[in-house]
């Protein structure tokens, strides 16, 4: 790994002024984060798709809907590393373009949940009383609505428009968030330390945001990572019904919906979108459950 | 216990309302009614069309008809696509499929969540525990709409064993319920290892033991129960998304049940089935909910109805 060697480690623990000095606690979340394999193999995997599907679009001798009709269905081959489709469109360079789309409502739409979700809690943790628990039954109750059967409505309704995907999956995923939040800032609110810096005279803008928010941060990034893969899977499931990105561009979940259709005779279709697809969302996870480890300073075990 | 109950059912009644009005206001404001089709209606046979529906009443009017319809006969309207049936015919028609299918999986969820995941607390840092947390994390990651295609690719194409498609006999239920409880007990798998972990350090299981109780008894009879504490908890949002979860696999699988009726209405405009659909799914979802509520309480004697 990356982390220090061994032997050097005893001897910089024990080192008095690596003691004076301390470390700050990001820091030490990035040496827990590291040493964690799962979360580095996750984190890599993701900068590599993430620049692949960037800028490998422009160094790829084809377009994403560039067809071929002489060249239909061809399997996996030197010059079309994944095949070709019943266009003849190659389909390496439809997957990086799909990334593009996935990967874009997964950031934007989980943008919209984290501001939604993070404004909602922080004003019911904050205010609390009456507020607080009106705000909560009403997350309570849409907690319990089939809120997917309304997006599908949504889609259906107001046309299958790109910039509505994002704001209809954000308003879904908003919820748990919101919840954290909440229970974060509330605790928060009664800790000593926030009194003590009260009682220094700080003002209330500076316990907030050189307290207060640094200590929800954490639990905030680590609900953000594991916020994408599922929207990021909402929007797939949406294309797949047919009700997401439209021809001619493409999402992961349009190509595994192509795929899907034809995987009996050509499964190479299926079989390479679903595998990146899954990659992703693995790699997300493993990333997820890693800074949650790396950040969550009472289950650190060190 | 029973006023918990009542309160909360009396909870509901405004929650429905809102979503009804929330959703007809909707269905109605939108562009796009049901009768634009493609093919050219007369100006004439539209206008009878929504005589016959009763859309040329005002909005008010409307809404207070399909209101008092619901409440006094439990009429959810005609369909609008399907113009010789009605909502309450197609979800008798439909929902039973559905129904089934839900069930089978919630099963497949429970058997296979439940096993893997006392085996894995069990066996804990053993190879089974490894091997179990690995096809967890493969069931989370890999999406239904993945998993049902290559499931068919490989058990009904590639050997044979198993049907594709349809709704007709035992090998046609199989894959769909399979593909669509997988998730579930991936989830149910991780949280039960988690409880069980929990529980089994806790001072009434070495008290058990000391008695003399079998390794088996322990586990089973004695760490279960607060081990299944997570999973109960669970099961509220796990039967919401075997609904929404339904829609796809009744798509992959082709199997006629209410999830398939329900993407089709959206596409066809078909207004009141859309809105008798979410009603029936609003309604099932509240109330699975407040079962898996009293169960809780009654699981964990530390929780009290309040």
């Amino acid at each position: 790994m990356l982390s220090l060697s061994p032997k050097k480690l005893p001897s910089a623990d024990l080192a008095p002024a690596q003691l004076e000095q301390g470390v700050s606690p990001w820091r030490d979340a990035w040496h827990r984060l590291k040493r964690n394999k799962l979360a580095v193999f996750g984190g890599v995997t993701l900068i590599v798709l993430v620049l692949a599907c960037g800028v490998g679009p422009f160094f790829s001798p084809y377009g994403y809907e560039q067809t071929n009709l002489d060249n239909t269905f061809a399997k996996p081959n030197l010059s079309h590393w994944m095949g070709t489709d019943q266009l003849g469109r190659d389909l390496f360079t439809r997957l990086l373009y799909g990334g593009r789309i996935s990967i874009t409502v997964g950031l934007v739409a989980t943008f919209v949940a984290l501001t939604i979700g993070v404004s909602y809690g922080a004003v019911a943790g904050f205010f609390g009383g009456k507020l607080d628990a009106f705000m909560m039954r009403v997350v309570d109750i849409l907690y319990a609505l089939p809120f997917t059967i309304f997006v599908i409505m949504l889609m259906v309704f107001f046309g299958r428009n790109i910039y509505l995907l994002f704001v209809a999956i954000g308003a879904v995923e908003w919820l748990t968030m919101a919840r954290i939040v909440r229970g974060q800032i509330m605790s928060l609110k009664k800790m000593e330390y926030v009194e003590a810096a009260r009682s220094l005279g700080f003002g209330t803008q500076r316990i907030i945001f050189r307290h207060m928010i640094p200590n929800i941060l954490g639990p905030v990034i680590v609900y953000t990572t594991l916020t994408i893969p599922g929207v990021m899977m909402l929007e797939a499931f949406l294309s797949f019904l047919g009700l997401g990105v439209q021809a001619p561009m493409s999402s992961w979940g349009v190509l595994i919906k192509d795929g899907a259709e034809k995987m009996e005779e050509y499964p190479w279709l299926l079989i390479f979108p679903g595998t990146v697809f899954s990659l992703t969302l693995f790699s997300l996870n493993f990333l997820g459950d890693g800074l949650r480890d790396a950040l969550d300073v009472r289950s650190a075990k060190d | 216990m029973f006023r918990f109950i009542a309160r909360r059912l009396l909870q509901t009644i405004p929650v429905l309302l809102v979503l009804i009005t929330a959703s007809f206001l909707m269905l109605r404001l939108v562009p796009g009614g049901p009768f634009d089709s493609e093919k050219a209606t007369t100006p004439e046979i539209k206008h009878n069309l929504e005589a016959y529906y009763g859309f040329d009443q005002p909005l008010h009017k409307q809404f207070f008809n399909y209101l008092g319809n619901i409440v006094l006969h439990g009429d959810l309207g005609r369909s609008t696509k399907y113009s010789n049936r009605t909502v309450n015919e197609i979800i008798a028609d439909k929902f039973p499929v559905s129904l089934e299918l839900g069930a089978w999986s919630l099963l497949i969820a429970l058997t296979i969540g439940l096993s893997a995941g006392i085996l894995a607390a069990v066996y804990k840092n053993t190879w089974a525990d490894y091997v179990t947390s690995g096809i967890v994390m493969t069931g989370i990651c890999v999406p239904t709409f993945v998993l049902g295609p290559l499931l068919v690719l490989a058990f009904a194409i590639h050997f044979g064993w198993l049907s594709a498609s349809g709704w007709y006999v035992w090998q046609d239920r199989v894959l769909p319920a399979l593909t669509l409880g997988i998730v579930y007990a991936a989830y149910i798998a991780r949280l039960t290892r988690g409880g069980m972990l929990e529980v089994l350090g806790q001072d009434y299981i070495r008290t058990a033991r000391a008695k003399g109780a079998s390794e088996t008894r322990v586990v089973l009879r004695h760490a279960l129960r607060g081990g299944l504490l997570p999973v109960v908890a669970f099961l509220g949002p796990a039967i919401a998304g075997i609904i929404t979860g339904s829609f796809v696999i009744e798509t992959i699988f082709q199997i006629p049940g209410l999830g398939r009726e329900f993407v089709n209405s959206a596409f066809n405009r078909d207004r009141t089935l859309i809105l008798g659909t979410v009603m029936l799914y609003a309604v099932l979802i509240i109330a699975l909910n407040l079962v898996v509520d009293v169960v809780q309480v009654w699981l964990n004697p530390k929780l009290k109805f309040d």
